[in-house]
C-alpha cells in the first residue's frame, strides 16, 4: 500500500483524537449504556491503534526517516514577533523513529487494556445491590461508562504527548495524563479500609497527584528556563539543531558553573523523576496500586510513568550536549545515572519483602524504569528506548495478570463463602476480612488458571531477562553492554538489581502459582468465567510481544555469530540523534553477568520458596532479620516525607502565615490603628472637645444665660424704678463726660 | 455619528436598576427578569464590540467624547482597547452569571439587583475610561454599592465588620491614588498650559518630559531637602498602591478575604471577579501607563511583594476550614501573579497579566458560584462538615473541579495559558533602573538570577494550588455523605447549570483556542512597551 506524505501528516494531527471523541460522547451521550460506552471507546482507540501502525508502517519505507520526519504545526499562543526576538508558541505534531516506535507500542497496549477492562469491570454480570458506587464491586462496575470516559481521555493524553513536537504540547499531554491517573487511582473513591492507617484510594489519589507536581514545577521552570534562552521550544529547532545545543551547552547559566543546557536538563530531569516516579519521589507509585488493575497497568507500565523515560529519551540531545561518548558526563546524565541506578537497586530490594501482589510489581517498574534512566545517564541511548519498549509489553502483561490473579482469587473467595454458608456452618461469624491481594493467601494457582499462569511465567521470565527467548533479556543485556563499557560502577549496580529482580520474580511465581493453595479462596480460583474472555485475549496477546519484541534488537555480531537479521532497532531509533551512535561490540563479560544473575536469581528464588506452607513465616524474614522489617515498610519514606514536609507546610502554612503575619502582624496593626483612632476619638472627645470645644460653646450660653438671670433682677415692670433707674444713669454719665472738662 | 457601543454597556446595567425600581417590590419575577435581560443585552454587545475591535488597527476604537466640566478639562470619554476589551467582556460574563444563580436571592430582590447592577456600571466606566476624571468618577460608583450589599444582604457573623473594613481600605486607597493623580493633573498643566484630564494627553506629555522635574521638599527648619527625587519616582508609589488594594496587594490584602467571606454569593463573584481586576487594572492605567519611569525603578522591589503575595496567600488558602476563605486567599494568591506580571516590564509578561485577569475572573467567579450553592443547600461552609457533595450536586463538583484545576495551572484550561507566560516573563525580566535604588537592593535586582530565582520561588504556589484545592475537592465532594445531608441538599436548578456552564466554557475556550485573545492583548501591549521604553 502507498500513502502519500499529506496522508500520513494528516492522519498523525488525528491519532490522538479519537479517544478525546469518546470521553465526550461516552460523558454526554452514552453514560446510561454501559454497552455503548466500552464500544464507543474501544471503537475509537481501536481506530487510533489502527492509525498509529499505518504511520509506522509507512514511515519503515522512508530511507534516513530520522532526517525526513513528518512535521506540522500552527501558532498557538502568539507573542509579539520575530522581529521583537520573540516567537509565537506553536503547536504541532512529529513523528520520527522515536515518535513512531511509542505510537506502535502505546497504542497497542492502551487498546488491549481496554479490551481487558471490558472483562475487569464485570460486563455481563447482573448489578449486585450491595454494591456501592465508588467501592469495588462484586457485579458490574457500576460506575462502568465513567471509567471508560477516563481511560479514554488517558489515553488521548499519552497519545498527546507522543505525537507532540515541542516541549509544551508535550506538558500538556503529560499534565492530562496527570489529571487522569488522580481521577482513576481515586476511582474507588468511597472505599474505605478497618485499619485507619491503611491509605485509602482517595489519599493515594492526592498523594500521586502532589508528588508528581512537585516533579512538574520544576519541569515547568526548565520549560520556562529553555524558552528565554532559546526563544522556542519545538524539538526540531532544538535538538536537531548542533548550533542551538553548542549554545546552549556554552551559556553560563544563573547558576554558577553550570551552562545552560546542564540547568534545563536538571530541571526536566526532576520533572521526570516525578512522572517516572525515581528516588526521591518514588513513594506515590507503591500507593498508586490502590487503583483498579487496568489503571495499574495502563499507568505503571504502558503509559504514564514510560512518559517520563520518553521525556528523557526524547530530550537526550539536549541533556548530552556537548559530550561525545568516551567523554566525563555532563552534569544532568551524571544525576541521571547516579538516581538511576540507586533507584533501580533500591527499590529492587524493597520488592523482595512486599507480600501484596500489586506492590511487588509497582516497585519492580520503579526498579526497571531505574534501568532505563541510568542506561541513559551514561550514554545508553538505543538500549534505554529499548528497554522501554520490552518492559511496556511484559509489565502490562503482568499487571494484568496479577488482576486476573485478583479477581480469580475474588472468586474462589465469594465460592467458598457461599459453600459454607450452605454447607451448614450456620455460626459462621463474619468472615474476618480476606485480602486477595496478598500472596501468601494464594498457592497453586497453576492448575486453577493455566492461561494466567503461562503467560505471566512468560511475563516473568521477561522481566527477568531469561536468556535468549524472551524480550527482556535483549534489551537488559544492551543496558549492562553499555554500562560495562562505560561505567563499571553502575554496571555492578545493576547487575546486582538485575539478580534481585529475577529472585523476587520467581518469589511471586512461587508463592502464586505453584505449591498447594494456601486458603480456600485459591482452592476454587478460576479463569472460566465469561468475563475472563477478554482479559485472557489481552494476555496473550501482550504475551507474545513480551518475546518477540526482543527480537528486532539483537547484535549483529551476537557470540561472536552473523546474525541472519540485522540490528533494526538500532538503525531506527538511532536516526533520531544527530549523529548516529556507533554499534556496540560484542562483549562477553556482561552477557555471561546477565546470564548468571538472571538464571541464579530466578534458581534461588525457586529454590527458596519450593517448599513455602501456609502459615510458614516468609522464608526471608529469618537470614535478613530486622532489614526485613526496614524493607517490607519502604525504608520509612513515607514516615519521613511526613515528619519533613507535610508538618512543615502545615506550619508554615497555619501558624506562621495564617496565624502570626495574617491575622498577627497585618490584621493586628489594622486593628491597633483602628483602637487606637477610636481611642483618639475618644481622648478628644474627652479632653477637648468635651471640655474646651462644647465648654466654650456652652459657657457663651450659660454666661448669657447667666447674665440674663442676674439682670432679671431689675426687669420689675414698675415704670418709677425705670425712672429712677434712667435718672441715675443721665447723671452718671453727665458726671463722667462733663468733670473732665471742668478741671481743665 | 455611530452607534455609542461603549456607553450603552456601561449604562444598561443603570437603566435596568432604575427600571427595577419602578417595579413594586413583590413582583419579584418580574424584577428577575429584568436583571436578565439587562444581562443578556450587555453581554451580546459587549461581544460584538469583542469581536468588532480592529486589531490590526489598534489604539482605541469606539470612542466616544463629551465635554463634561470644559474649564478643568475634564470629559466624558471612553475607548476600548487590546487591554480593556477582555475585562468588559468579563464583567458582562460575571453579570450575566451572576444574575443567573441570584435568581433565589428573596429578601428584597429589588434592592438588590439595583445595587448591583450600579456597581456593574461603575465598573463598566472604569474599564473604558480614557479621561482620568472619568475613570475615578466610576470608580468611587464601583466601590460605594459594595458596602450596603455587604452590610445589609452579606452574612451575618461578619458582614458589619468586612464591609467597614473593606470600605475603609478602597477609600484610602483611591484617596491616595487621587493625590498623585492631582499631582499629574497639575504637573501636565505646569508643563502645557491646559488643563487636561485626557490620559492620552497626559501620557503624551509624559513622553515629551512634562514629569522631567525633581520634587523638592525642605526640612522647614534647617532648610536642607528632605526628599529631591524625580517626580515619576516619588508619585508612582501612590498612585500603583493606590489602585493595587484593590487588586489585593500584599500588606494591603487583609480586607478581601473578609469581603468575600461576608458579600452575598452574587457580590462575591463580582467583587473577586470584576472587582480585583479593577485595581490592577487602574493600577496598569493609571500608574504604569502615565508613570513609566516610576515603573521600570520601582519594579525590583515591588516585585518582591507581589513574590510575598503569590505564595503566602496560597499557603493561607491551604489552612482554611472555610471554604469562602479558602477562594478569597486563593485569589490573593493569583492576583499577585497579575501584579507580579506587571513589575516584569515586558511584553511576554504583559501579556500574561491580561490574560490572567480575565481567566482569574472567570474561574473565581466560579469558584463563588459553587460555593454558594452549596451554601445554599447545605448550610455551612465549614469544609469539615460537609462531604460526599458529589453524589447530590454533581454539576457544582464536575464544574468546582474544572475551576480547580484552572486555578492549578492545568494545561488546556485558562490558567495555563495565563500563567506560562507570566512565569515565561519573570524569567526573562530585568531590572531596568537601579540607580537610586539602596545599594543592596541595586546590586541583588541586578543579579542574572534575581527573576529566575523569583519565578521558582513563586513556582512553589504551583503545587501549594494543588494542595489546597484537591482537598477541598476531596473533603467537599468525596468520601462521606453526612447523615443530615442526605434528604435535604438536592441537585441545583437549570439556570445554576447554565451559569456554570457559561463559565467552565469560557476557560476551556481560551485554554484550548488562547489566540482568542492573546493577540487581541498584544495590541495594547505593545505601545504600553513602547511608553516602557522596552521592546
Amino acid at each position: 500500500m502507498q500513502f502519500s506524505e499529506a496522508f500520513i501528516q494528516t492522519l498523525t494531527w488525528l491519532i490522538p483524537l479519537p479517544p478525546l471523541l469518546a470521553f465526550a460522547l461516552i460523558v454526554l451521550v452514552t453514560n446510561r449504556s454501559k454497552t455503548l460506552s466500552h464500544v464507543t471507546a474501544i471503537g475509537l482507540m481501536g481506530l487510533s491503534w489502527v492509525m498509529s501502525w499505518i504511520v509506522f508502517y509507512y514511515t519503515l519505507s522512508i530511507e534516513h526517516f530520522g532526517e525526513h520526519v513528518i512535521a506540522a504545526a500552527v501558532d498557538w499562543l502568539p507573542f509579539g514577533s520575530a522581529a521583537m526576538g520573540t516567537q509565537p508558541l506553536q503547536m504541532g505534531v512529529l513523528v520520527d523513529p522515536l515518535t513512531s516506535v511509542m505510537l506502535f507500542f502505546v497504542s497497542l497496549t492502551c487498546l488491549l487494556i481496554f479490551i481487558y477492562s471490558v472483562g475487569y469491570s464485570n460486563y455481563g454480570k447482573p448489578r449486585d445491590d450491595h454494591d456501592r458506587p465508588g467501592t469495588p464491586p462484586h457485579g458490574v462496575e457500576p460506575l462502568y461508562s465513567r471509567f471508560f470516559a477516563y481511560l479514554s481521555l488517558f489515553a488521548f493524553g499519552m497519545l498527546l504527548l507522543v505525537v507532540a513536537d515541542n516541549l509544551l504540547l508535550m506538558f500538556v499531554g503529560w499534565e492530562i495524563m496527570g489529571l487522569c491517573s488522580y481521577l482513576l487511582i481515586g476511582f474507588w473513591h468511597a472505599r474505605n479500609y478497618p485499619d485507619p492507617k491503611q491509605i485509602t484510594p482517595r489519599q493515594a489519589a492526592v498523594k500521586a497527584f502532589m508528588t508528581t507536581r512537585v516533579g512538574d514545577m520544576f519541569m515547568l521552570l526548565g520549560i520556562a528556563y529553555l524558552y528565554s534562552q532559546a526563544q522556542t521550544l519545538s524539538f526540531r529547532e532544538i535538538l536537531r539543531s548542533d548550533e542551538m545545543l553548542t549554545h546552549l551547552a556554552t551559556t553560563p547559566s544563573v547558576v554558577a558553573g553550570l551552562m545552560v543546557s546542564h540547568v534545563v536538563g536538571l530541571l526536566l530531569f526532576a520533572g521526570t523523576i516525578g512522572k517516572s516516579a525515581q528516588f526521591p519521589l518514588h513513594v506515590w507509585l507503591p500507593d498508586a496500586m490502590e487503583g483498579p488493575t487496568p489503571v495499574s497497568a495502563m499507568i505503571h507500565a504502558a503509559t504514564m510513568v514510560s512518559a517520563g523515560v520518553y521525556a528523557m529519551i526524547r530530550m537526550f540531545p539536549l541533556l548530552s550536549a556537548g559530550w561525545r561518548p568516551g567523554d566525563p558526563l555532563t552534569p544532568p546524565m551524571l544525576a541521571m545515572a547516579v538516581v538511576g541506578a540507586f533507584t533501580a537497586l533500591f527499590s529492587a530490594t524493597i520488592a523482595v519483602a512486599q507480600s501484596d501482589v500489586k506492590k511487588v510489581l509497582a516497585y519492580s517498574t520503579i526498579s526497571q524504569l531505574g534501568f532505563m534512566i541510568a542506561a541513559l545517564g551514561i550514554g545508553g541511548y538505543i538500549a534505554a528506548a529499548f528497554h522501554l519498549v520490552t518492559h511496556a509489553f511484559f509489565k502490562a502483561l503482568l499487571f494484568l495478570g496479577s488482576g486476573a490473579v485478583i479477581h480469580g482469587v475474588e472468586h474462589g473467595h465469594h465460592h467458598a463463602e457461599q459453600l459454607a454458608h450452605t454447607g451448614g456452618h450456620a455460626a459462621h461469624a463474619p468472615a474476618a476480612p480476606f485480602d486477595p491481594q496478598n500472596m501468601f493467601n494464594m498457592g497453586g494457582l497453576a492448575r486453577r488458571m493455566p492461561i494466567t499462569y503461562w503467560t505471566f511465567v512468560i511475563g516473568g521470565l521477561a522481566l527477568s531477562g531469561f536468556p535468549f527467548v524472551t524480550s527482556g533479556f535483549w534489551s537488559k543485556d544492551e543496558i549492562l553492554a553499555d554500562a560495562w563499557v562505560h561505567a563499571p560502577v553502575v554496571f555492578v549496580v545493576l547487575a546486582v538489581a538485575a539478580l534481585l529482580t529475577a529472585f523476587y520474580t520467581m518469589r511471586q511465581i512461587s508463592l502464586t502459582f505453584l505449591g498447594e493453595p494456601r486458603s480456600a479462596a485459591a482452592e476454587h480460583a478460576s479463569e472460566n468465567d465469561s468475563i475472563f474472555r477478554p482479559m485472557l485475549l489481552a494476555l496473550v496477546v501482550l504475551a507474545f510481544f513480551a518475546i518477540t519484541a526482543g527480537w528486532v534488537g539483537i547484535l549483529e555480531d551476537f557470540l561472536g555469530l552473523r546474525m541472519p537479521f540485522p540490528n533494526w532497532f538500532h538503525g531506527y531509533v538511532g536516526g533520531v540523534l544527530l549523529e548516529h551512535p556507533p554499534a556496540l561490540e560484542f562483549n562477553p563479560v556482561p552477557l555471561a553477568a546477565s546470564l548468571v544473575v538472571s538464571l541464579g536469581g530466578l534458581l534461588f528464588g525457586w529454590w527458596v520458596y519450593r517448599g513455602y506452607r501456609k502459615g510458614a513465616d516468609d522464608p526471608l524474614a529469618g537470614p535478613l532479620g530486622a532489614m526485613y522489617a526496614v524493607l517490607r515498610d519502604k525504608y520509612y519514606f513515607d514516615e519521613l516525607y511526613e515528619r519533613l514536609f507535610v508538618r512543615p507546610a502545615v506550619w508554615l502554612s497555619e501558624t506562621f502565615a495564617s496565624e502570626w503575619v495574617d491575622k498577627g502582624v497585618i490584621d493586628g496593626t489594622l486593628h491597633l490603628v483602628g483602637r487606637g483612632a477610636l481611642r483618639l476619638g475618644r481622648i478628644f472627645r474627652d479632653y477637648f472637645d468635651a471640655p474646651v470645644v462644647n465648654g466654650s460653646g456652652d459657657l457663651v450660653g450659660e454666661s448669657v444665660k447667666r447674665f440674663g438671670r442676674s439682670f432679671r433682677v431689675i426687669q420689675t415692670g414698675r415704670v418709677q424704678q425705670y425712672l429712677l433707674v434712667g435718672m441715675a444713669i443721665v447723671v452718671v454719665l453727665g458726671a463722667v463726660l462733663l468733670l473732665p472738662g471742668l478741671g481743665q | 455619528m455611530t452607534f455609542p457601543f461603549l456607553s450603552v454597556i456601561t449604562f444598561t446595567p443603570l437603566a435596568a436598576a432604575v427600571l427595577i425600581l419602578l417595579i413594586p417590590a413583590e413582583r419579584k419575577t418580574e424584577v428577575r427578569v429584568t436583571a436578565l435581560a439587562a444581562g443578556v443585552f450587555a453581554i451580546l454587545l459587549s461581544l460584538y464590540v469583542y469581536f468588532g475591535y480592529d486589531q490590526a488597527a489598534g489604539g482605541y476604537q469606539f470612542v466616544e467624547r463629551y465635554d463634561w466640566v470644559p474649564q478643568l478639562g475634564i470629559s466624558y470619554y471612553v475607548g476600548a482597547d487590546g487591554l480593556n476589551l477582555p475585562l468588559v467582556l468579563l464583567t458582562a460574563i460575571v453579570m450575566l452569571t451572576g444574575v443567573l444563580i441570584s435568581w433565589g436571592v428573596d429578601d428584597r430582590p429589588r434592592e438588590f439587583f439595583a445595587f448591583l447592577f450600579l456597581l456593574a456600571t461603575g465598573v463598566f466606566g472604569v474599564f473604558v475610561a480614557v479621561d482620568l476624571f472619568h475613570l475615578f468618577f466610576f470608580y468611587e460608583i464601583a466601590v460605594f454599592p459594595m458596602y450596603l450589599l455587604i452590610a445589609i444582604w452579606g452574612w451575618v457573623k461578619t458582614r458589619e465588620y468586612a464591609a467597614m473594613k473593606l470600605t475603609l481600605y478602597l477609600f484610602i486607597g483611591s484617596v491616595i491614588a487621587l493625590v498623585g493623580a492631582l499631582m499629574m493633573f497639575v504637573a501636565v498643566r505646569n508643563f502645557t498650559g491646559e488643563n487636561t484630564f485626557d490620559m492620552l494627553a497626559m501620557s503624551a506629555a509624559e513622553q515629551a518630559g512634562a514629569f522631567d522635574f525633581n520634587l523638592v521638599l525642605n526640612n522647614p527648619f534647617t532648610g536642607t531637602p528632605w526628599l529631591a527625587s524625580s517626580f515619576q519616582k516619588v508619585v508612582f508609589p501612590f498612585v500603583f498602591f493606590g489602585f493595587a488594594v484593590l487588586g489585593g496587594i500584599f500588606p494591603f490584602h487583609n480586607w478581601s478575604p473578609d469581603g468575600h467571606v461576608a458579600a452575598p454569593t452574587a457580590v462575591s463573584m463580582f467583587h473577586a471577579g470584576v472587582l480585583m481586576k479593577l485595581g490592577a487594572f487602574a493600577a496598569l492605567r493609571v500608574g504604569v501607563m502615565l508613570l513609566p519611569e516610576g515603573a521600570r525603578f520601582h519594579a525590583p522591589w515591588i516585585v518582591l511583594l507581589t513574590l510575598v503575595n503569590v505564595v503566602y496567600g496560597s499557603f493561607i488558602a491551604m489552612t482554611q476550614q472555610d471554604l469562602k476563605y479558602m477562594i478569597g486567599f486563593s485569589s490573593v494568591s493569583h492576583m499577585g501573579l497579575v501584579a507580579m506580571a506587571f513589575m516584569t516590564i515586558n511584553r511576554i509578561g504583559y501579556t500574561g497579566a491580561g490574560l490572567q485577569m480575565f481567566s482569574h475572573g472567570v474561574m473565581t467567579a466560579l469558584f463563588f458560584a459553587c460555593v454558594g450553592m452549596i451554601y445554599d443547600r447545605a448550610h455551612t461552609r465549614q469544609m469539615p462538615e460537609l462531604g460526599g457533595m458529589a453524589r447530590k450536586m454533581p454539576w457544582v463538583a464536575v464544574a468546582f473541579i474544572i475551576g480547580g484545576f484552572t486555578s492549578m495551572g492545568m494545561p488546556s484550561l485558562s490558567g495555563f495559558v495565563a500563567e506560562l507566560p507570566i512565569f515565561l516573563g519573570v524569567w526573562r525580566a530585568r531590572a531596568l533602573d537601579v540607580a537610586g535604588l539602596p545599594g543592596w537592593l541595586a546590586s541583588l535586582a541586578q543579579q542574572p538570577w534575581y527573576f529566575p530565582a523569583i519565578a521558582v520561588i513563586s513556582a512553589v504556589s504551583i503545587v501549594v494550588t494543588a494542595a489546597y484545592v484537591l482537598r477541598a475537592v476531596q473533603r467537599v465532594f468525596f468520601g462521606e455523605l453526612p447523615h443530615e445531608f442526605e434528604h435535604h441538599v438536592g441537585d441545583v436548578t437549570v439556570l445554576d447549570k447554565t451559569a456554570l456552564v457559561v463559565l467552565c466554557a469560557t476557560m476551556i475556550i481560551l485554554g484550548l483556542y488562547p489566540a482568542i485573545m492573546a493577540p487581541l492583548i498584544e495590541t495594547a501591549v505593545g505601545p504600553v512597551m513602547a511608553l516602557l521604553g522596552v521592546q
